[in-house]
């Protein structure tokens, strides 16, 4: 943050309630949105109901059980691999659509700027509907290819393949708003660097790796963090493609998918909101390391 | 030490090859929603028996835009009501929560500050459908699910927005600003709403835009909380309709789905560009470069 001597002067203590006026309404809602719920989500996880008797202490049975339950193992290693791969790559474009854009070196800069962030505004059952469609073998542009060219294309919605079509959706979707990030962040490096860049006649290359990257490292960490609690959430995109791929995804496809079958066709509630803890738990772990890493490589 | 001299930065040239491999992105970018439009104007036959990215022979778009919105006595219209109901009042709500929390946490040394700070981003590491399953529970024990209150409360909180506004607040709004409000004897309320609300604009369209966007495209929330489709939204109603395909007995209506899901993205492409110019100005505010 800043440092000691730089220190705003302290706002008059007499206005030590003043803030809470505006902060309060938030905290309120936040309380029953957030907070609750997590609280609610514990003391679920730590019962089971049964037919005689209602509902008894378990202790930490039920995540023993997540522990040893080769379907949620199976769920966490899908998402694990998908994130591996599409992470990577959505960023790695993002950010080299964002400094194309940012080196001023482009034909019609503005239109590619709205034009790639456009399928943002798009809503993910219809960004999954529209690509479930075209890669149908019935009246897909796959089943078009085919058929004009007597070959077989793999079926992208063959459950082998399947992740990997989700993981093209997703990138689809979220290229143009990580790239916009990665982009604001460019805006805002000053132009005397650029200009000393200029009289040590620095390349391109050379102001890319010795300026563009380290200004931008912030976004990086935070497109990094918010891309893998995306990923360890997935859910709408298998939900969807379920209607157009009934074989290839299961109850368990993802955390999230197991955790809504098992609450909504399994009444399995003390189950379900141990499975959404730990992958909470999980999640924040894991964001809490990539933070740690950003931060240290920034010193 | 600043050199004497101009103070810009000699451009290079534009680059043919740079915009051809950029404009490979754009390509995967647009493809999808060309083949929507071009997909809007088939018949269900002409889907089956045409090339997907050209049109058929028969232009049946004005066709499916009626039947779309007469379909199953015209629920494709209550479903855009419910939505428009859902965006305003969960992201304006959202808004003006992130606008005034954010505000207060910038400008005011208050008792519990860290906390606040504590808790709002750990919780944005909590992954929101983490907690989906709970909030439907607690809900469904105050009576509240199958309502449209179920949709729009949980949409009211952003901790992101709250960010979001808290940094712009910071950065917007000089100190000095408040102290002579305060000598001049305006209440705080008053301070915000009459002084700082321009100020804070850029950052407010920015958060309105990301939770229209949110509350506009939300699928899993609804999903869980409405069991009725008087109550559902675009999303979950265009979802509904693709998978009556699959049950058995149900009749396909795959061209409605296309013309629909175009419908639906339209309002929201158009929102998308128009609040883009304040919402670039935003994003430059904190630019200096040409």
């Amino acid at each position: 943050m800043t440092a000691p001597q730089a220190r705003p002067r302290r706002l008059p203590r007499r206005r030590s309630l003043a803030g809470w006026q505006f902060v309060a309404p938030f905290m309120l809602v936040f309380a029953l949105v957030f907070i609750a719920p997590i609280g609610y989500a514990i003391h679920l996880s730590l019962y089971r109901r049964q037919l005689i008797g209602g509902n008894s202490f378990v202790g930490l049975d039920n995540y023993q059980r997540a522990l040893t339950d080769p379907q949620f193992w199976s769920a966490l290693g899908r998402v694990a691999a998908f994130l591996a791969v599409q992470v990577p790559i959505m960023l790695f474009l993002a950010l080299l659509v964002a400094l194309a854009i940012d080196s001023g070196r482009l034909y019609g800069r503005s239109f590619f700027r709205v034009a790639v962030f456009l399928p943002y505004a798009v809503p993910a059952v219809v960004a999954t509907l529209m690509w479930g469609f075209m890669y149908g073998t019935r009246f897909g542009l796959v089943g078009n290819i085919n058929d004009a060219l007597g070959v077989t294309l793999p079926d992208p919605l063959h459950p082998d393949l399947v992740l990997l079509s989700i993981g093209n959706i997703v990138t689809w979707e979220f290229v143009g708003y990580n790239m916009v990030i990665f982009y604001s962040a460019l805006r805002v490096v000053p132009t005397s660097l650029y200009e000393a860049a200029e009289v040590d006649g620095a390349g391109q290359l050379r102001v890319i790796r010795a300026i563009k990257l380290p200004a931008i490292r912030g976004a990086l960490v935070i497109a990094t963090i918010f891309s893998i609690i995306g990923s360890f959430q997935l859910f709408n995109e298998p939900s969807i493609l379920q209607h157009l791929a009934p074989n290839a995804i299961t109850t368990y496809f993802t955390p999230n998918l197991y955790a809504y079958s098992l609450s909504f066709s399994g009444q399995q509630y003390n189950y379900s909101a141990t499975v959404a803890i730990v992958m909470g738990l999980v999640t924040m772990a894991i964001a809490y390391l990539v933070q740690l890493r950003g931060i240290r490589e920034e010193r | 030490m600043r050199r004497p001299g101009p103070t810009r930065v000699r451009r290079p040239g534009r680059s043919l090859t740079l915009t051809a491999l950029t404009g490979i992105v754009l390509v995967y970018s647009l493809v999808p929603l060309i083949w929507l439009l071009v997909n809007a104007t088939k018949s269900q036959q002409g889907l089956f028996s045409s090339f997907g990215l050209w049109f058929a022979g028969d232009f049946a778009l004005w066709d499916n835009v009626v039947e779309t919105l007469r379909y199953d006595d015209g629920i494709f219209l209550r479903w855009l009501g419910n939505t428009l109901l859902y965006v305003l009042a969960g992201a304006g709500g959202a808004t003006l929560l992130a606008t005034l929390g954010g505000y207060g946490l910038a400008k005011f040394d208050f008792v519990g500050r860290r906390a606040v700070f504590a808790i709002v981003i750990g919780a944005v590491a909590v992954p929101g459908t983490a907690l989906a399953v709970p909030t439907f529970l607690m809900f469904s024990r105050l009576g509240l699910t199958n309502t449209p209150w179920a949709v729009i409360i949980p949409s009211l909180i952003t901790p992101f927005g709250l960010y979001l506004m808290w940094v712009f607040a910071a950065e917007a709004i000089p100190d000095e600003l408040l102290e002579a409000a305060r000598c001049d004897g305006a209440s705080e309320m008053r301070t915000l709403f009459q002084i700082c609300l321009p100020l804070l604009a850029p950052g407010i369209v920015t958060v309105l835009l990301f939770s229209m966007v949110a509350t506009w495209n939300n699928y899993f929330l609804p999903l869980i909380m409405l069991k009725d489709p008087d109550w559902y939204p675009l999303t979950l109603g265009l979802d509904a309709w693709n998978a009556q395909a699959a049950t058995a007995g149900g009749q396909p209506v795959f061209h409605l789905v296309i013309t629909g899901s175009l419908l639906t993205i339209l309002p929201l492409l158009a929102a998308f560009l128009l609040l883009q110019r304040y919402w670039q100005s935003g994003l430059a505010a904190g630019g200096v470069k040409e």
